[in-house]
Order: structure tokens, then sequence, then C-alpha cells
């Protein structure tokens, strides 16, 4: 099922939480909706789950307008952050419950079947007779999503699926949703602030800023190109340093960038910590080393420019200098963000 | 870790054995003095003139009266308060409205006010002189001194119980769960009676336990709006003192020993839902995963 948002807009009291966003979703993608809080991506979930009414715009499942159905015939799958699973409920009764309600009238034994068969699915086959409440983090997720499948729902949205489950699960449920994604076919959003989450599992991503769509595209696009200063630092860590261009070229202290189509005045070098070669040889802003750091695969190196500004980079775990050497920045891949 | 491993070590605050003691001992002598005593007053009194004597005080036509009307009250105002009290948690804890924070103020405000103000209010609005009166009169619907004054009256010192004992569960609740059935494909109705009802039973029940001992046991709200008439608008509450006041001290204990033992039994289930896990404090069951509430089957 492809879902268009058209110029969708969400006001709470004074606040403006989506101001006109404007997305179309194709059929059986999986994308991501992905910002910082307060970005408005949770309410445009709940906008297209109608959870929430949208103010201004459209919603389209398919080629009909949704935007005023309510929640319980829209059919959607929604999974909360933290589950919303019934307490007083088995797991089976959980995944169950949606056939119960439905208007389609399914027979007790259809229903055993489905459930069985979701349990399966989410591989969790013999926990059926648990409640919530004696299963894991991750356990309950995959109850969740499995509930959610129950009503064979046209789109599936998930809101910061893994946001409250512990790093190594996190990934292996994030790999695995995945897989159902691709066995299954379904049309799904989800939310989240963790960019690595955004990039590992999405067919596209959509970068959202005070409640606007700063960018979107494939994780390639929005990792390679990323169009302004913001989806730059979002996406991972970024260095900064102040420049001035002139004529085409962006010079901080005495080194020049190439800034071809920029306009004079004062902009921004950004860089991935990645990106930046320590040297000797004069190539480069002058600096020093303030700490290294040590990690498992790699060693950081914090330094201060001659100009005051610090700058994170990373090296081989053979890099020899230590703190109080002085040297020179070589950045990379450099790129330029004119200021404001 | 309340074993002192050492002697070197100080005991932490209000842990010395002398205050300990002392502070066990002020407590006691306060429960014998205040509460035990006088409740084993009224049953030694009630039965001071011989078991014979104290079911005749019973089968009196009056105090049976005062029973049953007791009870009457009790039957009416607690369902209409146990449903107001839902509707106002559910009001308040699953949607956002203007005046949401003053409503809350609002309903605690009979737990604050003497209940012998609400009663005189009540005479001022439904009373002969009152502001709805002469509608009242012309309409031959009598409203003080009979039966709808005192439930009235009651309803209105118990408003608050069950909302107070709902809205911070279904607080700590959220409005997931329903959001969820909702999702699903659930009715309201559905989603009210198979997901938001279950989590909250059992302090519903506690509410409802404590509202009707008070609807019961209401002496100053209803003793202006009911005038007193023997054997017509006479509770519980107020019979014992008309007895009392008659000089029949045997009838009037005997009459309290059957309030008392209401409260008793009011106590004793309330205990047995606090077992529950129903009760304020206590955290919501259903977030633990209570097995207790495994029962429930949609």
């Amino acid at each position: 099922m492809k879902i268009r948002l058209d110029n969708v807009v969400k006001t709470f009291d004074t606040f403006r939480a989506v101001h006109g966003v404007s997305l179309d979703i194709e059929s059986g993608e999986l994308l991501a909706l992905l910002g910082p809080s307060g970005s408005g991506k949770t309410t445009i979930l709940r906008m297209v789950a109608g959870l929430e009414y949208a103010d201004g715009g459209h919603i389209y499942f398919g080629t009909e307008d949704a935007t005023d159905i309510p929640v319980r015939d829209r059919g959607v799958g929604f999974v909360f952050q933290h589950y919303a699973l019934f307490p007083h409920m088995t797991v089976s009764e959980n995944i169950a419950f949606g056939m119960k309600v439905s208007k389609v009238k399914r027979s007790p034994e259809a229903i055993r079947e489905r459930v069985e068969e979701l349990l399966a699915l989410v591989q969790l086959s013999g926990l059926g007779e648990r409640f919530p409440g004696q299963i894991s983090g991750g356990q309950r997720q995959r109850v969740a999503l499995a509930r959610a499948l129950a009503v064979d729902p046209r789109v599936l949205l998930l809101d910061e699926p893994f946001g409250a489950l512990d790093a190594n699960v996190r990934r292996d449920l994030r790999r695995w949703l995945r897989r159902i994604h691709d066995e299954l076919g379904i049309t799904t959003l989800f939310v989240t602030h963790d960019q690595e989450e955004a990039l590992d599992l999405a067919d596209r991503v959509v970068i959202l800023d005070k409640g606007m769509i700063v960018q979107q595209g494939t994780p390639e696009e929005v990792c390679r190109h990323p169009e302004n200063a913001f989806v730059m630092r979002f996406l991972g860590d970024a260095n900064s340093l102040p420049a001035t261009v002139r004529d085409g070229m962006a010079y901080v202290q005495d080194v020049a960038y190439d800034a071809a189509g920029l306009a004079d005045g004062t902009a921004e070098v950004l860089f991935r910590p990645a990106d930046v070669a320590w040297r000797e040889d004069g190539q480069g802003v002058p600096a020093h080393i303030v700490r290294v750091l040590d990690r498992p695969d790699s060693r950081r190196v914090l330094a201060k420019t001659t100009g005051g500004q610090s700058v994170e980079f990373d090296t081989a775990p053979e890099f020899p200098h230590r703190k109080g050497e002085a040297g020179f920045i070589d950045v990379r891949r450099p790129r330029i963000y004119k200021n404001g | 870790m309340a074993k002192h491993l050492s002697g070197r070590r100080p005991p932490r605050i209000g842990d010395a054995p002398k205050f300990r003691r002392a502070l066990i001992g002020i407590v006691l002598f306060f429960v014998a003095v205040v509460v035990i005593a006088p409740l084993a007053v009224i049953a030694s009194h009630a039965f001071s003139k011989g078991l014979p004597y104290f079911t005749a005080a019973i089968a009196e036509p009056d105090t049976r009266h005062a029973i049953m009307l007791t009870v009457l009250t009790a039957l009416i105002a607690v369902p209409i308060n146990t449903a107001f009290g839902i509707a106002a948690a559910w009001a308040i804890t699953k949607h956002d409205f203007p005046g949401r924070r003053l409503l809350l103020i609002v309903i605690e405000i009979p737990f604050s006010i003497s209940p012998i103000v609400a009663g005189v209010s009540y005479l001022f609005v439904y009373g002969l002189q009152g502001l709805f009166g002469p509608v009242l009169e012309a309409a031959e619907l009598k409203i003080m001194f009979a039966l709808p004054g005192i439930v009235l009256a009651s309803m209105f010192v118990t408003a608050p119980f069950v909302a107070r004992e709902l809205i911070p569960l279904m607080q700590a609740q959220g409005r997931d769960l329903e959001e969820a059935a909702t999702s699903l494909g659930a009715s309201g109705w559905r989603t009210f009676f198979t997901v938001t009802l279950p989590n909250i039973k059992w302090a519903l029940l506690y509410g409802v336990v404590l509202c009707n001992s008070r609807v019961m046991g209401e002496f100053g709200a209803v003793s202006v709006v009911s005038g007193n008439i023997r054997g017509q608008t006479n509770t519980l509450p107020l019979h014992i003192e008309l007895l009392y006041h008659d000089y029949d001290a045997v009838g009037a204990f005997a009459a309290a020993s059957i309030l008392a033992t209401l409260a008793v039994i009011t106590l004793v289930v309330k205990v047995a839902l606090e077992r529950q896990g129903a009760g304020r404090r206590s955290r919501p069951a259903s977030l633990a995963g209570n097995d207790s509430l495994s029962e429930v089957k949609p």
C-alpha cells in the first residue's frame, strides 16, 4: 500500500509540531523517520496511524483519502515504544486480540492457528501461555509486532521500536525486523532518533528537524551528500571549523578549500573524524594534540588548532604521536556550508 | 541490612533501642485508648443485657427501618458515585481538555469541606426556601427530608473516593493500552471492558469499599437534610444518636455495633483487596505482570 502525505500540519496548543510535511512512501518500502526529539517524527507517525488528527493537509492510503478515517478503521498495525502489551492477557491472547474484536468474524480454530503461525514468525513458539511480565523486553517487542501483524494491516508503523532495549538485543532485533519485512513485503514506517538504526534498517531515510523534512533519500544519499550542516552533524560525529569564502574558495586560517558556487561571506567547514590525516610537513591547519583516547579498533585524537578550535579525529591504533606534539590537520573530505 | 554488624557503628537515625521502644509504646497506647477501647465498649454494652435484649433492640421496627434505609442509600449512592468516579478518572487521565487540573481540584473539595456545610448548602438549594424550592414544590418533588436528599448528601461527601483511587493508577498506566486496543480495531466499550477495566479492577473495588463505608457511616451531611423522622428518614448513624438521646443506651450500642460490624466487614474486604495489589501507593499490579490478574479472560 502506497502512502502519501500531502502538506500535513499539526499544532499542539501553540506549539507547531509538524509544518507542512509532504512525503511519499512506496508500497513495500521500509522507511525511517529520523530526527532529534521534538522534531515531530512521532507526531507524523501517529497521524498516519490516526492516533492524532492532522490540522491541515491530507494523508492518502493508495488512492483513498485516509485523513479522517478513525484509527479503528484505518487498518494500521502500530507498535508502541513501550510495547503496550495487555498485561492481564497471555502472549497468545494479546496476539489474538485484534482478530477477536475484528468485524471480520473468525472461528476460534482459525484464530488459534493464526496465533501459532505468528508466534512461529516472531520465533516465540511455546511462549504463548506466558504473560507479558514473564518475558524479556526483546520478546515483548516481538509479541507487540506479532499482535500488530495479526490484523493484516495495510501499513506497519513502529514508534522507536528498539528504544527501550539493550544495545546487543537492539542490533539482533534490527536485522531480524529487516528479514521479516523482506518476507512479508508490508509497507513499513518507523521512527527513531538513532541514526545508526535508521541507516542500518531502512530503504530510505527521512531526516526531520523542527517539524520539517530537511533531507530524504537512501542511506547512501544522505550519508554521502548531506544537504546542510544539520544533516551532517545529526548523522554522525562532525568537526567544524569557521571559514571565510572568497572567490569560490573557503579559507580556514591560511588553508584553502574548494567552495565553488558559494557566495562570499562566513561559512563553516565540516568533516568526519575519519577524514583527517595528521601531518608534520606543513600541509593543513596547524594544531597541537590535547589528548589521545584508546578505543578497541582505533585511536581517537583530540587536538586544538592554533585558531583555538577543537578537532577530533580517528587514527590507526599505531598512531605514534602524543599529547602536546604539534602538527597539521589535513582534511580529506571537507563539506562547506554557508552559515545561517 | 537492619542488623548492626559492629557495635562501633552508630545506629541509623531513629534506630536507637530506647527511641524505638518509646515510639512503639506510644503508638500502641494511642491505638488502645483511641481505637480499641471504644470498640470494645460498644460490643460489651450492646451485649450487657444479654443476647435476647440485643436481638430485641435490633428487631425494633425503627432500628430495622434505619438499617434498611442505610443499606438502600448505599445501594443507590455507591453505584452512582462509582460510575461518576470512573468517568471522572477516565476523562482526567485519558483526555486533554481545558480545566482538567481545575476538575481535579474540584473533585477533592468534598474531602476538605465539613459534611455539615454540604448538608446546609443542599438545604439552601433544594429546601422549601431554597433556590429550587418553589419549582420542586410545584412539581411535588420532595428532595429535602426524604430519601433523595439523603442520597444526594451522601453522594456529595463520597464523590472523590473512587476517582481518587483510580486517577493515580490510570495516570501511571498512560494511554498506550487503550490506543493499542483501538488501533487493533476494538470499539470504545470493548476497549473499556477488556483492557481498561481489568487493569484497574482492584483499585476500583478498593475505592468502592471506601466509598461504601463512608456512605453507611455518614452523619453530618445527612443529619441536616434528613429531618430525623423516626421510622422514615432516619439512617443508622442518625438513629443511634436518637436512641442515645432517648437514654436507650443498650439500643444505641446495639445499633452502633451493627454499624461497627458493617465497618469491620468493609475493613476486612479492604485489607484483602490491598493484598491483591490495590491501593494507591502500591505499584500497579498490572504492570508487574501479576498472576492474580490472570483469571480475567476477555
